[in-house]
């Protein structure tokens, strides 16, 4: 069956961050500081551990982002020429390779594994009369047919066989890794293998691998059973809870990276300027910030939020489908959100500017007049990029955290968009339920904790590996 | 982090001194008073029965203020009693020539309507500093200066306060203020419809509003078509026949206010201190107003001066079973105190209620929506638990509906061009109106609270027709003894004759696409639109859900640029008129700035709809109804949705509760059993301490290895290591 | 120092206008004077006479900036921007579109926010600083390691799961406290136990680490070396000597808030049910009450400015080599 392709404004940006990350992978690998800096970095375990976890999420992101339209059939009797009509549903690669989870809905709750549903209803039975029972769920354990009582043995075989083939998997990655590291270190491979176990390598690969281990699990532990089971339960209309969480991933990277990615020109620009050239230039860059900082965030942002609605609104021929709305709003909140925090980094760009201008080879190189955009490109600017990964890595997770409280509040992405803050915001009030429906939240809270988690660790090292101050 | 343990433990043993309960919210000096508790979700936001017209506002007002009219408490269909009136009032209807008509002749021959009202004598005011006077008769707090009201904050420290028997006048000076130009009154235009005195009386107070900033002096003013006949009695005069007059009369928009009130309001520094009317109402009614903080906590107090009403003495059938006729005859109010706390988020609410210290769910009942659980004959029950508990549950149909309504004025689903567009655009409609599963909707949205709808009027309405007669042809059909949807096969034969065989216009072979208008509230939820699309997709037909927020959505459907949206109205009294106007072409939303938000114009309806007002209830109304309904059902301007069900949640120690949207001066009828309360309480309550134990071993034991350790670094500096 | 105090507050002047302009244009873009009034007249039975009756009676029915249609200076004072803001300068912000005085209701709530805010941020702070202490005490052993890295976990959980899970473990499992509401006098406390609890934990894992490494930088400095140098016992370095000196850059980093803790907590305040500025904002969001919502930006501002000129000032106090010029 044929798809359109649709690129939506995030993806778009989201491929730009990554081709931006490729680029500097490239450059870095060129320039002997910044490998020594991005060594340091690799050398710790947190780091590598945390960069597994965070490169995990980003192949969901990325799988996440690679949007379609499936095309509609035939219809009966059409005209051999009709135009082939697409749906006006946007759906994602992930989407797709998500299919059994997306299209099994049962009725309504059903906790993790479970094969019936979590309220009891009354149902007739076939020769008359009533009963108060669990109904059976649709999907979940749907292969046992009759025989739930073999659920926990069918389970434990699952994870069993699982577990088995990630070790498989696991252990030729790290056979492949020992071979390359062999190869280039011209040893033997016991030799290298040795130590890497021993933790002797010259990056912390083995605690790159023991993380995969875990990643591997988890991984094919969820194609192994989520085909069959409901593994974090289902939701008040029957949706799968895992399925809601590996969607809401692709939402928090976005916001994540592109709100730092989008604030960034600015951030940059207005701070060196403000530092460099001074004067009135310098008074109006901190006029502006000083009046955004003033105002309190949360309002700011509602009213921002706000507006960007009523623009979207009053546009609707802007956007052909439901995807492009909500999509547009998602990029709004980046904005937005990039509005409201780039000032802290136009401030401490700002100082270091400062800084910079009174270093000798910057005065000297004015003093032989080169250029101002010329001293602020080639000597400035590179000077200051290391507060700027520095930011970019602190500001993630505290950005994935604020997503969650602004769409709970109801200021933040659209609600037809899956996300950590809507998912937190429909479970709220079923732990209020009697017996308690705790799942959703759980499969939340679990999924923003690896992830903000691995942020956090990720950009410790980060920040420790370059900080001038701390090496 | 360790740190905060032992300050809760300080706390906790503060706590136990209290009582054996440690969650009350409330003061340990309530405990075993005759008070109930209840709780608010959206702060009332007027006060002033000229201006109060929402729910949240009618659960306070509607115990203070006593209209002339109220609802029998018990009866259903919906019955008119006296109120503050000494019984109904006499209607006398005149030709143009003056001529008094009978009973039976039409509306359209009454040139006017006469509205005689007799008032109880003997009722009084509660207690009020506006009423206070000082001994030689003149008011005490008639002209104060900015340092008499230096100490004021509340209306609490005024030290004087007074009453006096209510008056024909008082009820005159409501009517007043229902023109005055800084009141915007909600019904002001509806009434001046039929009170044409109102409008010219507005105009003379705007311009006098325009001259000065003070206060406008209603005395001086009088209202051609209302008299005071004596002390207890006015008289109403309006233009044309307006049977639903009378249902109007029983809501406080014409409830007394006392002149003086006015007058003590409107003394300059009284606004500054929240002193207004719209904050402190004054009424004569079983309840006063005690504490007004709409931020935490209103509290309603017992009015000393109540005149005292009985409790009826029959109800519908089944009421003497539910007991609820076993107060027959004593004199209410009951309860003493009624405590409203605000309670913004749907958690707290919810396990205060199950802890016991909610007595009953509040009118709007969301967030009480996951105690029940519905069975799938769409019966909804309780959980065993809290059965156990002593739970019970209430239901009953509100006088409301929401619906999808159709703009007719879209290119698409509404008026099509000439007599074969428009069937087309009708068979699109009726085909939707198949295809949208309502009754799934309400099983899976709304937990089963709600019934689906088969035309505007609520059951229990006048009008509306129950079993076979009752249902609507074009989505159901009647199979044994049950009305059952039409199958989707049903659908989509309508969308191919409609000209959209499987969802792709048969000319272009483009899929069709349909757009849904809502809030984000509303249909705009993931789960909902989803549903929505899943629903259509099976027709072939693209849905797209455009939510937007609620001004932009107002927009759209003023200017008629909706095509599909979701809408609710709340009948404001029990009458087949208040739901079928919303379909009345002179409504029209774009054209007439109306409440026809479909923009539906049909002649024949809107002729039928002209003559069904005036009707008294009967079988020739309900002749007229009938026809009406046939031609919505045909026509499909809305997908008749569901009618809402008000889901009443209560402990079992109070007493004497019954539902019913339409009744809202329900406070005076309730009593509670306090020691049934207090027991249930201390048992549901019992502190669980050994958390806070485990968590005090945890700290030591986390602190022990360090403990350790700062000993083993003392002694190595000791020794002269160091580090 | 008093002359410098007036420059700052003068200065302050532009900013506010500016953060005037700023709320001002956002709140207009969104909503029209008719969409407000609507918002205050409900749904049912609104007539475009009863919109415009509003609008004329509370003075929406100007044009926003520019009044083209007067002569002269009326050109600019004759406009909603102008009538609405000049008063707010003089603290007077008028009346909520419900009718209810601002300043009265910002004085009622504000008992609340600080009572909710003040102990969170003392405890906090508190809490805090003793956590990084005992991990800088413990520095490079596996107490450090774990702690930090109980640090690190702590804040990477959202604060709504804090709330949530506090709210269902302490008030509705155990029945330990109120799940909801607030009382004024003594009262409040059985009220406030559990969210300022709740905001303490939330919020020590940032600052513990934060402070920690604050505390590292002080230690590695050379009066430390010295001190103990001359003998002194590790604790009495780190009490005497390290903890006062590392409290100088704590307490100027978080002068800047304690102006704004008066604008109270949005999350904490409508989960609790504590009445305070907090709240009162989300509703006036929620309502979409222009009055209140600006008076509340304006109110924070000033705040915000206020800390700021609070900060500097703490700085000559704790170290008198800084002069304010």
């Amino acid at each position: 069956m044929g798809f359109l392709p649709v690129l939506l404004w995030t993806d778009a940006l989201f491929f730009l961050l990554l081709a931006i990350g490729v680029a500097t992978i490239v450059h870095v690998r060129r320039e002997a500081p910044l490998r020594a800096a991005w060594r340091r970095v690799g050398s710790r375990a947190g780091g590598m551990a945390s960069a597994v976890i965070l490169l995990a999420f980003l192949a969901i992101g990325f799988v996440d982002s690679l949007h379609l339209r499936p095309q509609l059939p035939v219809a009966n009797g059409a005209a051999e020429n009709a135009p082939v009509a697409y749906s006006s549903e946007v759906l994602s690669a992930l989407d797709v390779l998500l299919a059994p989870l997306r299209t099994r809905v049962e009725k309504t709750y059903s906790a993790p594994f479970a094969t019936e549903l979590y309220a009891r209803e009354t149902v007739e039975l076939p020769g008359g009369g009533q009963a108060r029972i669990y109904p059976r769920l649709a999907w979940g354990g749907s292969h046992l047919g009759e025989a739930t009582g073999e659920r926990d043995a069918d389970v434990a075989r699952r994870i069993a066989t699982g577990v088995a083939g990630a070790m498989e998997v696991w252990i030729a990655v790290a056979a492949i890794l020992v071979v390359m590291l062999a190869r280039r270190r011209g040893k033997g491979m016991g030799e290298a293998a040795r130590a890497l176990w021993r933790g002797e390598a010259d990056l912390a690969w083995r605690a790159a691998l023991v993380t995969l281990a875990c990643v591997f699990v988890v991984v094919i532990l969820a194609i192994k059973l989520a085909p069959y089971y409901h593994v974090f339960g289902t939701d008040k209309v029957g949706q799968d809870v895992l399925y809601l969480s590996l969607k809401s991933v692709r939402t928090a990277l976005i916001i994540g990276t592109l709100t730092t990615l989008v604030m960034l020109p600015f951030a940059v620009a207005l701070g060196i300027m403000a530092g460099y050239l001074g004067g009135w230039v310098d008074d109006v860059i901190q006029y502006v910030y000083t009046v955004l900082n003033a105002i309190p965030g949360v309002l700011l942002i509602a009213a921002a939020v706000l507006m960007m609605q009523v623009v979207i609104d009053t546009h609707p021929h802007w956007f052909s489908t439901a995807a492009e709305r909500a999509d547009a709003r998602l990029l709004a909140l980046c904005l937005i959100l990039g509005i409201t925090s780039w000032t802290g980094l136009c401030r401490l760009l700002r100082g270091e500017t400062l800084k910079l201008r009174e270093l000798e080879y910057v005065q000297a190189a004015r003093a032989f007049g080169v250029g101002t955009s010329a001293i602020l490109r080639r000597h400035v600017l590179p000077n200051v990029m290391h507060i700027v990964l520095i930011a970019l890595v602190m500001d993630f997770s505290g950005l994935v955290l604020a997503e969650a409280v602004l769409s709970y509040v109801g200021i933040g992405v659209d609600p037809t968009t899956i996300s950590f803050g809507t998912m937190i915001n429909m479970a709220r009030a079923e732990l209020a339920r009697e017996p308690a429906v705790w799942w959703s939240l759980m499969a939340a809270f679990a999924f923003m904790f690896v992830l903000v988690l691995s942020a956090n660790l990720f950009a410790d090292v980060v920040r420790d590996a370059f900080d001038p101050r701390r090496s | 982090m360790l740190r905060r343990f032992p300050l809760l433990l300080v706390f906790c043993v503060f706590l136990a001194a209290c009582g054996p309960v440690w969650n009350d919210p409330y003061p340990a000096s309530d405990q075993g008073h005759n008070i109930m508790y209840s709780a608010f979700t959206d702060r009332p936001k007027h006060l002033d029965p000229v201006q109060s017209y929402s729910e949240d506002e009618a659960t306070f007002l509607y115990q203070i203020y006593e209209p002339p009219l109220q609802y029998h408490y018990l009866k259903r269909p919906y019955t008119l009693v006296p109120g503050s009136a000494a019984a109904m009032p006499v209607v006398r209807r005149y030709d143009e020539a003056g001529h008094e008509l009978p009973e039976s002749a039409p509306a359209s021959q009454v040139a006017k309507s006469v509205y005689e009202i007799r008032i109880r004598p003997g009722i009084l005011y509660q207690p009020h500093p506006a009423l206070a006077r000082r001994a030689d008769g003149a008011l005490h707090y008639a002209a104060l200066s900015a340092t008499d009201l230096k100490d004021v904050r509340r209306l609490g420290d005024f030290a004087e306060t007074g009453t006096r028997e209510l008056e024909a006048g008082d009820f005159v000076h409501q009517i007043k203020r229902l023109a005055h130009p800084r009141m915007h009154s909600p019904i002001f235009e509806l009434i001046a419809e039929y009170l044409p005195g109102l409008k010219t009386l507005q105009k003379a107070l705007a311009e006098e509003a325009a001259r000065t900033s003070g206060a406008l002096d209603l005395e001086r003013h009088t209202v051609p078509g209302i008299e005071i006949v004596d002390r207890y009695t006015y008289r109403i005069t309006l233009k044309g026949a307006y049977p639903q007059f009378m249902y109007w009369l029983s809501m406080p928009f014409f409830a007394p206010v006392p002149p003086e009130a006015d007058r003590f309001y409107e003394q300059p520094g009284m606004a500054e201190r929240n002193l207004t009317l719209d904050w402190w109402p004054i009424g004569t009614g079983p309840y006063m107003l005690s504490e007004n903080n709409p931020n935490a906590r209103m509290v309603l107090a017992r009015n000393p001066n109540f005149r005292g009403e009985s409790f009826p003495c029959e109800g519908e059938p089944g009421d003497r079973e539910a007991g609820l006729l076993a107060d027959c005859g004593k004199t209410m109010p009951f309860i003493d105190e009624v405590v409203f706390t605000r309670e913004r988020e749907g958690i707290p609410y919810w396990n205060k209620f199950l802890q016991g210290y909610y007595d009953a769910s509040g009118v709007s009942s969301d967030n009480f929506d996951q105690a029940v659980t519905m069975t799938s004959q769409g019966e909804v029950s309780l959980s065993d638990e809290m059965r156990e508990q002593g739970i019970e549950l209430l239901t009953s149909v509100s006088p409301s509906i929401f619906y999808l309504g159709f703009n007719m004025l879209d290119s698409v689903v509404g008026a099509g061009a000439g007599a074969e567009g428009q069937a087309r655009a009708r068979k699109l409609r009726q085909a939707i109106s198949v295809a949208l599963d309502m009754d799934e909707f309400v099983s899976i949205f709304l937990n089963g609270r709600g019934v689906t709808a088969m035309h505007p009027i609520p059951p229990g309405i006048f009008g509306a027709r129950e079993g076979e007669a009752g249902i609507n042809p074009v989505v159901y059909e009647w199979r044994d003894g049950h009305a059952v949807r039409r199958s989707k096969d049903v659908a989509r034969r309508l969308l191919a004759e409609a000209g959209y065989p499987d969802g792709r216009d048969v000319k272009t072979g483009e899929p069709l696409i349909l757009n849904l208008d809502t809030t984000p509230g509303g249909l705009g939820d993931k789960a909902r639109s989803d549903w929505l699309a899943k629903q259509f997709r099976e027709l072939g037909v693209q849905f797209v859900v455009r939510a937007t927020d609620y001004n932009r959505f107002q927009d759209k459907i003023r200017e008629g640029n909706a095509q599909l949206f979701f809408f609710g109205w709340n009948a404001d009294y029990p009458d087949p008129e208040n739901m079928l106007f919303l379909l009345h072409g002179a409504q029209a939303k774009v054209k007439e700035s109306g409440q026809n938000a479909a923009n539906y114009v049909n002649p024949e309806y809107d002729h039928l709809f002209e003559n069904m007002k005036s009707m008294p209830d009967g079988p020739e109304r309900q002749v007229v109804i009938d026809r009406m309904v046939a031609i919505l059902q045909h026509d499909a301007p809305w997908i008749f949705g569901f009618h809402p069900k008000a889901y009443s949640l209560q402990h079992g120690w109070v007493l004497n509760r019954k539902t019913g949207s339409m009744v809202r001066n329900t406070l005076k009828y309730q009593r509670i059993d306090v020691e049934r309360r207090d027991a249930a309480r201390a048992q549901w309550n019992r502190p669980i301490v050994w958390p806070l134990v485990l968590v005090g071993l945890l700290a030591a034991a986390a602190i022990a290895p360090a403990f350790v350790h700062y000993r083993r670094r003392e002694r190595a500096t000791a020794l002269g290591g160091g580090r | 120092m008093f002359a410098y105090v007036l420059r700052r507050l003068l200065y302050a002047l532009p900013i506010l206008i500016g953060v005037n302009l700023v709320t001002f244009a956002l709140f207009f873009v969104v909503n029209s004077p008719d969409d407000m009034a609507r918002m205050q007249l409900g749904v049912k039975r609104v007539t475009p006479e009863a919109i415009e009756r509003w609008k004329v009676e509370r003075g929406y029915d100007r044009p926003l900036f520019f009044n083209a249609g007067v002569q002269g200076r009326g050109q600019v004072t004759e406009t909603i921007f102008f009538q609405k803001s000049l008063r707010m300068f003089a603290f007077d912000f008028g009346r909520a579109d419900d009718g209810r005085d601002i300043a009265q209701e910002m004085r009622d709530r504000m008992g609340p926010s600080l009572a909710l805010a003040l102990p969170t941020f003392v405890l906090g702070l508190f809490a805090s600083v003793t956590f990084a202490l005992i991990l800088v005490f413990f520095r490079a052993s596996y107490l450090d390691f774990w702690g930090v890295v109980l640090c690190v976990a702590m804040m990477s959980i959202s604060s709504l799961f804090y709330i949530i899970g506090g709210q269902w473990l302490v008030s509705k499992l155990w029945a330990l406290v109120p799940i909801s509401g607030y009382a004024p006098g003594l009262d409040a406390a059985r009220f406030l136990v559990l969210p300022v609890a709740i905001s303490v934990i939330a919020g020590v894992g940032s600052n513990a680490r934060w402070y920690r490494t604050i505390f590292l930088e002080e230690i590695s400095r050379d009066y430390v070396r010295t001190a103990r140098a001359k003998g002194l016992s590790e604790r009495v370095v780190l009490f005497r000597h390290v903890l006062k000196n590392a409290m100088i850059p704590i307490l100027t980093g978080v002068v800047v808030v304690i102006p704004l803790l008066f604008m109270g907590s949005l999350l904490v305040e409508s989960f609790f049910g504590i009445p305070g500025l907090g709240s009162y904002t989300i509703d006036a969001i929620n309502a979409q009450d222009f009055a209140v919502v600006r008076a509340m930006v304006y109110i924070g501002s000033v705040l915000y400015i206020i800390g700021l000129i609070l900060t500097d000032i703490s700085y000559t106090l704790v170290d008198p080599r800084v002069r304010l010029e």
